[in-house]
């Protein structure tokens, strides 16, 4: 730590010779090569731990699962190279077209109901300023919820004989469908009670809103805005960088949906019975890999899986160019 | 800076170096069984609970049989890619306790090895073992199991159900599916979508090798290497098995109302009369009768169209796994466990304590014709109707077991098979095109798994 303190004490002196002449400047620029060298040096070994985490973590298992998606291995015995074999099988196989048409159905329905849903709650989480702290903790509290037992009150709830679901809608004269059995309300089932756990994106968003500077709100309304006016012209570009993030980050955890549909329709809540409809495609990779021990063939849909969330995060991204507005940013 | 670049690399390199050689093949060539061998050290089991008197008093018994032997249970369901891994680890479990059907897909991988010396040294009877266990542990000609529980179905009704409607057993039991039928739709009850009482209830997806078998089908070849799926047979049971729902409000109105009961307890679908009639597993009968010992049952074995009595076996075994570090110890603790005198300890036990609890001990099915003859003629001893009657039915009912034979791909087998019934149940197919296309997707899993295991025991046959 004594030599960074040096090293700092140095960097001001090297700092305030920048502006002087060039003979006395000369020795400068050596020595703030040395500073910068050894603050390099100390970021690398900071980071490190990450680093290392990193490598053996993350990096090493996809290095490997690139290798594996390139042979057939079983788990016990030794991966045998198959070239792109498990890639062309893939492209062949009808249940990966299902799988992948599914969970894009899914995302398609769920990313928008939860982050409108979260964005609403949040608009009026900041109305209730007395009551702001309980209802923040309220939201949040389902999302402590194991996801397993999400599954098992996903099939309690939206039973379509006997659920509290089609109850509640008896009372206003709607016949509820069969949410998790008729293959056309298995998604929906499934995506309103995803919204039980809305409450992170909530927090994120209201801390959004905490941030929009309210002498914009003031000027809005010296112009005569309404509410729908001002949060169109004011609230939503200007917390459009976390609104952004959190349908990044939605979309992502959309793709790689598993435990809720798993527990319901594959695992402890119907070990025989399934639906098409609720085969995501990381249940079909989880089937693959750890049912069939097909470890090769799911290292490759893990690959593609990878491909796809890359390709529409990267066509978020570039949306986020003309919609996204960073403060001090040129957008 | 560069430094680290470099040694990031190297890191990597290594790891892949290290860890691309593979986990290594594991042969499953068994070790000499010696029944004079004095046995020590650790023995690890995976999968085995010992949660219940019939555990706990084999379990005890073992632990006797093997002085100086530290067992080591790791409780729970046998978590098949944790024992894999360990397998090809070279640090596996030394005794695993698996489902039947997952025997000849561990043993195909060479992840357990073939016990018939164990058999011969620690004495195991296999003439006294129900053949439907020894076939789902009998793979390439050799067993790889040790066979210990035993699953059996029953016809279960309620009998007030029953007798409103002018029914009686026999019209829900199997022996005429045009009685099925129509006493589904004289049993059920519906206030419009609503399914108030399911008349009867075919148990599809799982039970749809009984159905087949018993209208003379198999859904696989006695060797286990052709599916037969799309059998004429198999698609007419599947057909009439699915009406029965359709009889009724659909599977999806039917499944939505069995899914809300409260199966294992006061509430149940019969106690409640929600229920007419099902087939289901004997064990349940135990279920009802300690929770509902009052409700108005009627019980049968599950008959064919021809009147025969029917079961399709299930059930547990125990396996070596390949690379376990005592086989002796384990082989000895498993002939133990399965042994004719520790079922009938075991049983004794669960009688003394439903006999503490006022109930009556309605009996344990085992793998072992032997013990299950003691247990009967000795424990068993139920006179109080319906029970007595379930009771005959479940000792009757494994007497007349099939099983699926042991194959390597036996979940892609399933799965293929459940995933068209699914989509027969769920209107999204016809039942032929289903089945059709379920065979496709079988046939195709087993012909790879088998090349493989052809592959392996090529050479060692030539």
């Amino acid at each position: 730590m004594g030599g960074l303190g040096r090293a700092d004490r140095s960097g001001e002196l090297v700092t305030t010779a920048v502006g002087a002449p060039a003979s006395l400047g000369a020795p400068a620029r050596p020595r703030r090569r040395s500073l910068e060298r050894r603050e390099s040096r100390a970021a690398w070994w900071f980071i490190s731990p990450w680093i290392v985490g990193f490598l053996v973590f993350t990096a090493w298992p996809m290095i490997y699962s690139a290798y594996l998606s390139l042979t057939d291995y079983d788990v016990i015995n030794d991966p045998h190279f198959v070239g792109l074999d498990n890639y062309r099988e893939l492209f062949a196989d009808p249940k990966v077209a299902l799988a992948m048409r599914n969970t894009l159905v899914y995302t398609a329905m769920a990313v928008p109901a939860h982050v409108l849903l979260a964005l609403g709650l949040a608009l009026l989480l900041e109305r209730a300023v007395r009551s702001a702290g309980f209802f923040r903790t309220a939201f949040f509290l389902p999302k402590m919820t194991p996801p397993v037992a999400v599954g098992v009150l996903l099939l309690l709830l939206f039973n379509g004989q006997r659920g509290a679901v089609n109850t509640v809608l008896g009372w206003f004269g709607i016949d509820g469908p069969a949410w998790t059995t008729d293959p056309a309300w298995v998604k929906p089932g499934i995506v309103l009670m995803g919204l039980w756990t809305v409450g992170s994106t909530v927090i994120i968003l209201f801390a959004a809103l905490r941030g929009v500077p309210k002498d914009l709100y003031d000027a809005a309304l010296v112009d005569g805005a309404g509410f729908w006016r001002r949060t169109r012209a004011v609230t939503l570009p200007m917390i459009s960088g976390p609104l952004f993030f959190v349908v990044v980050v939605n979309t992502i955890g959309a793709l790689q949906m598993f435990t809720e549909a798993y527990t319901a329709y594959f695992g402890a809540g119907n070990t025989t019975y399934s639906n098409d409809a609720a085969l995501f495609y990381v249940i079909y990779l989880f089937q693959q890999a750890f049912e069939f021990l097909h470890m090769g063939y799911a290292s490759a849909l893990a690959w593609l899986l990878f491909v796809v969330i890359m390709a529409i995060t990267g066509l978020q991204v570039l949306g986020s160019r003309r919609f996204v507005y960073y403060e001090g940013g040129s957008r | 800076m560069r430094a680290l670049r470099w040694a990031a690399t190297g890191a990597v390199c290594l790891l892949a170096a290290g860890c691309a050689q593979g986990t290594g093949s594991q042969e499953g060539s068994a070790p000499a069984f010696d029944p004079e061998a004095t046995v020590s050290g650790r023995l690890q089991v995976m999968g085995f609970g010992a949660g219940d008197e019939i555990a706990t008093t084999r379990l005890d018994r073992a632990k006797k049989a093997l002085p100086g032997v530290d067992v080591q249970l790791v409780e729970g369901d046998l978590d098949i890619q944790a024992f894999l891994s360990a397998v090809a680890a070279g640090d596996p479990p030394d005794l695993v306790y698996a489902n039947r059907d997952q025997i000849g897909t561990f043993a195909s991988r060479g992840a357990v090895i073939p016990l018939d010396e164990c058999y011969t040294a620690e004495k195991i009877d296999e003439d006294a073992l129900r053949d439907a266990a020894v076939a789902q542990v009998t793979f390439g000609g050799s067993l790889y199991g040790v066979p210990e529980f035993n699953s059996v179905q029953l016809t279960m009704a309620n009998a007030d159900l029953l007798q409103g409607a002018g029914l009686s057993i026999d019209d829900v039991n199997g022996s005429d599916w045009a009685r099925v039928t129509a006493a589904t739709k004289a049993l059920s009850k519906r206030d419009g979508k609503k399914v108030e009482v399911i008349g009867y209830d075919s148990k599809l997806p799982e039970f749809l090798p009984l159905w087949a078998k018993a209208n003379g089908a198999d859904l696989l070849s006695e060797d286990g290497r052709t599916a037969q799926i799309d059998d004429p047979a198999v698609v007419e049971a599947l057909t009439f098995a699915v009406g029965v729902y359709d009889a009724q409000g659909g599977f999806s109105a039917v499944k939505a109302t069995r899914d809300a009961a409260d199966f294992f307890g006061e509430g149940n679908q019969f106690a409640t009369d929600a229920l007419g009639a099902m087939p289901m597993e004997q064990w349940y009968l135990n279920v009802l009768g300690e929770v509902t010992p009052k409700a108005p049952m009627a019980f049968d074995t599950f008959r064919t169209p021809q009147g025969e009595t029917l079961a399709y076996a299930t059930g547990s075994a125990w396996a070596i796994p390949a690379g376990s570090k005592n086989p002796q110890a384990a082989c000895r603790f498993a002939a133990s466990m399965v042994s004719a005198d520790s079922w009938l300890a075991a049983a004794q036990a669960r009688a003394d304590a439903r006999a503490k609890d006022g109930l009556a001990f309605t009996g344990v099915l085992t793998a072992n014709e032997k013990a299950d003859e003691q247990i009967r003629s000795q424990l068993v001893d139920v006179t109080q109707e319906p029970w007595a009657s379930g009771v005959e039915a479940m000792y009757d009912a494994n007497e007349h077991t099939f099983s699926l034979p042991a194959n390597p791909a036996d979940s892609e087998f399933k799965a293929a098979w459940q995933d068209a019934v699914n989509r027969v149940l769920n209107g999204q197919a016809e039942p032929e095109a289903a089945l059709a296309q379920a065979q496709q997707v079988a046939q195709a899993a087993l012909d790879k798994a088998w090349a493989v295991w052809d592959g392996r025991t090529a050479p060692a046959s030539s």
